[in-house]
């Protein structure tokens, strides 16, 4: 990727940051963890890789995202609203009472939400769904899934990933989320699900481990998958979470907490430096 | 006498899937390693590239059940109740029925005429469940005929639908004549004394309380129920209003089923007498299903008593 893509991503990524800071300083609540640490991937997705077009959000042939960590859903929101879904000011609306925007995406609500998720492990059945239809329609799309590494605890993840490898859906790429943090502490403490890469190969996935927040390695891997036949991928990300405000990073407690109004002007203080930064 | 034909709803089920795999191309069934006994294994052979065996994970059955009607398929899940309605309930809560997602989900094996392999698998619980998920819709046969009409009305309607069939093999009720529409029930006898309210195979049982009752001087009205969410309100109430009590009979337990959406109609309405007949929040048991229709009171004699008890407690 050259240098002019890649501070296009990594500006939109960081706009997309500043996007979950809005979103939850304005709702009181939210997860900005785990949505800051995803930032890259969706920017990558969105503004680089996925066939979709905010005209025409149910394009019968677009590529299909669904976003099975739902709980990162201002990190999601915020792309698809700089992407042209939805207004950006829509954003500081995100969990009110008289808002679309609701806690975890609705596909019925949200313009270019193709899953309504939120209850962990069960997007990624959808998404293995949603594969399986492109491949008995022949049809040209790519369906796009990011799951949580403490989400991968559930065992729906792997009923759905036994099925993915048997039905050979190689239209299907898996991204875990690998912040190494959840609720109640680090996976390991809570519940280990390392090695991660181990499992899914053994599933029957074609399995790459990445750094989540390097454009060339997202690159590199999606097309890596794109070019794997008869198997679907899983994309091991290792993330910071919080990535991006230096107090969120790598801190358990902003899981799910909102930043209050001291918090979030140092926040959008340090994301719009950045911002300043990469066009200087 | 005519001989009565007697089929189990879930092989109508199996034979309506392939009429309409005939009519729409677009249609899928997908099972849960049970094909053979919830007799999608009928279109399987008829259809193999739009069948899908998930095997033995129905959580994850109804997910792709969900994606796949995103992509545009009409598709049908099937397995049997309990595991259907029990193990897969917050996966049909919310990856269905949050986003009210076009998956229709054949259960069969409901209640306690399962039989021989006993309580974990004679589910009571099913209706109670999906009633409490807003826009679901249930519906529950009676006979073979009614199964089929509900088989292709479920796959013209937009939403999720929850069918439920049975394994054992009931006797017909209705003829080709009959008319079937989701979200009504159907007169099959009027009367001035009592309503039952029936639904499933306590159709035909109440059919015969009806002759019971009729033996003792007392007139009852007899509905057939299919639809059990929506509730046909209309037919409650023009129930109460007309004999001023009513019984209902389900296979399923008392709690939460065709009796507690026929209370809850009557009660903010029109409050008459409601008796329920069904299983007495109690677990299942092995044995033969006629056996142990009759243990758990799922009889004509059990009906025409609570019907008696009915009419004494009008006011």
């Amino acid at each position: 990727m050259d240098t002019v893509e890649k501070k296009r991503l990594s500006k939109i990524a960081l706009l997309i940051r500043k996007g979950v800071i809005e979103g939850t300083f304005n709702a009181k609540s939210g997860h900005p963890g785990g949505s800051l640490s995803i930032a890259e991937v969706l920017a990558y997705l969105y503004f680089k890789e996925m066939r979709v077009d905010p005209a025409d959000p149910k394009a019968e042939n677009r590529d299909r995202f669904v976003l099975s960590k739902g709980h990162a859903a201002p990190a999601l929101y915020a792309a698809l609203a700089h992407r042209g879904f939805f207004p950006v000011e829509d954003l500081k609306t995100l969990r009110k009472s008289n808002s679309y925007l609701q806690g975890h995406p609705n596909m019925n609500y949200v313009p270019g939400v193709d899953m309504s998720t939120g209850s962990l492990g069960q997007g990624i059945s959808a998404a293995v769904g949603i594969a399986l239809a492109s491949k008995l329609q022949g049809a040209p799309y790519r369906v796009y899934t990011v799951l949580g590494d403490g989400e991968i605890q559930e065992g729906q993840v792997w009923e759905a990933s036994m099925f993915a490898a048997a039905k050979k859906l190689d239209t299907l790429t898996v991204f875990v989320d690998n912040n190494n943090l959840q609720i109640d502490g680090t996976v390991e403490e809570v519940n280990s699900p390392y090695p991660i890469p181990d499992k899914f190969r053994s599933f029957g996935f074609n399995v790459i481990e990445i750094n989540g927040h390097d454009f060339d390695e997202i690159e590199a891997a999606v097309k890596d998958a794109e070019n794997c036949k008869d198997k679907p991928t899983a994309i091991i990300m290792k993330t910071v979470k919080g990535k991006g405000v230096s107090f969120m990073e790598n801190a358990v407690n902003w899981h799910g907490s909102a930043p209050n109004a001291e918090q979030y002007a140092l926040a959008m203080a340090e994301l719009d430096a950045a911002l300043a930064d990469l066009d200087a | 006498m005519s001989e009565v034909i007697k089929t189990a709803t879930r092989d109508a089920y199996g034979k309506a899937l392939c009429e309409l795999g005939e009519k729409n191309e677009k249609l899928i069934v997908l099972d849960a390693d049970l094909a053979a006994a919830t007799k999608t294994g009928m279109f399987k052979k008829a259809f193999p590239d739009r069948f899908i065996d998930c095997g033995i994970a129905e959580s994850n059955m109804i997910g792709i059940a969900a994606g796949l009607a995103t992509a545009g398929y009409t598709v049908f899940a099937s397995s049997f109740a309990m595991f259907a309605a029990g193990r897969a309930f917050e996966q049909i809560r919310n990856t269905l029925g949050y986003p009210h997602i076009n998956v229709k989900i054949g259960a069969t094996h409901a209640g306690i005429s399962v039989g021989e392999d006993g309580a974990s698998h004679q589910c009571c619980e099913d209706i109670a469940l999906m009633r409490t998920i807003p826009g679901m819709t249930i519906i529950n046969p009676a006979d073979d005929v009614e199964a089929r009409l509900a088989v292709l009305a479920a796959a013209e309607m937009n939403g999720p639908v929850y069918m439920r069939f049975g394994r054992l093999a009931v006797p017909r009720v209705f003829d080709e004549n009959y008319r079937f529409e989701i979200g009504k029930g159907v007169y099959l006898n009027r009367g001035t004394d009592v309503t039952i309210i029936a639904t499933g195979l306590l159709v035909e049982r109440a059919i015969a309380a009806v002759e019971l009752l009729k033996a003792e001087g007392i007139s009852a009205a007899l509905i057939n129920m299919a639809t059990i969410k929506p509730i046909d309100r209309e037919i409650v109430l023009d129930a109460a209003r007309a004999t001023g009590c009513i019984v209902t009979a389900e296979e399923h337990n008392v709690i939460g089923g065709l009796g507690s959406a026929v209370c809850e109609v009557v009660s903010e309405n029109l409050p008459v007498p409601v008796l329920r007949v069904g299983v007495e929040d109690t677990f299942g048991k092995s044995g033969p299903a006629l056996e142990l229709l009759e243990i758990f009171g799922l009889n004509a004699a059990n009906i025409a008593e609570k019907a008696k008890r009915a009419v004494s407690l009008k006011k």
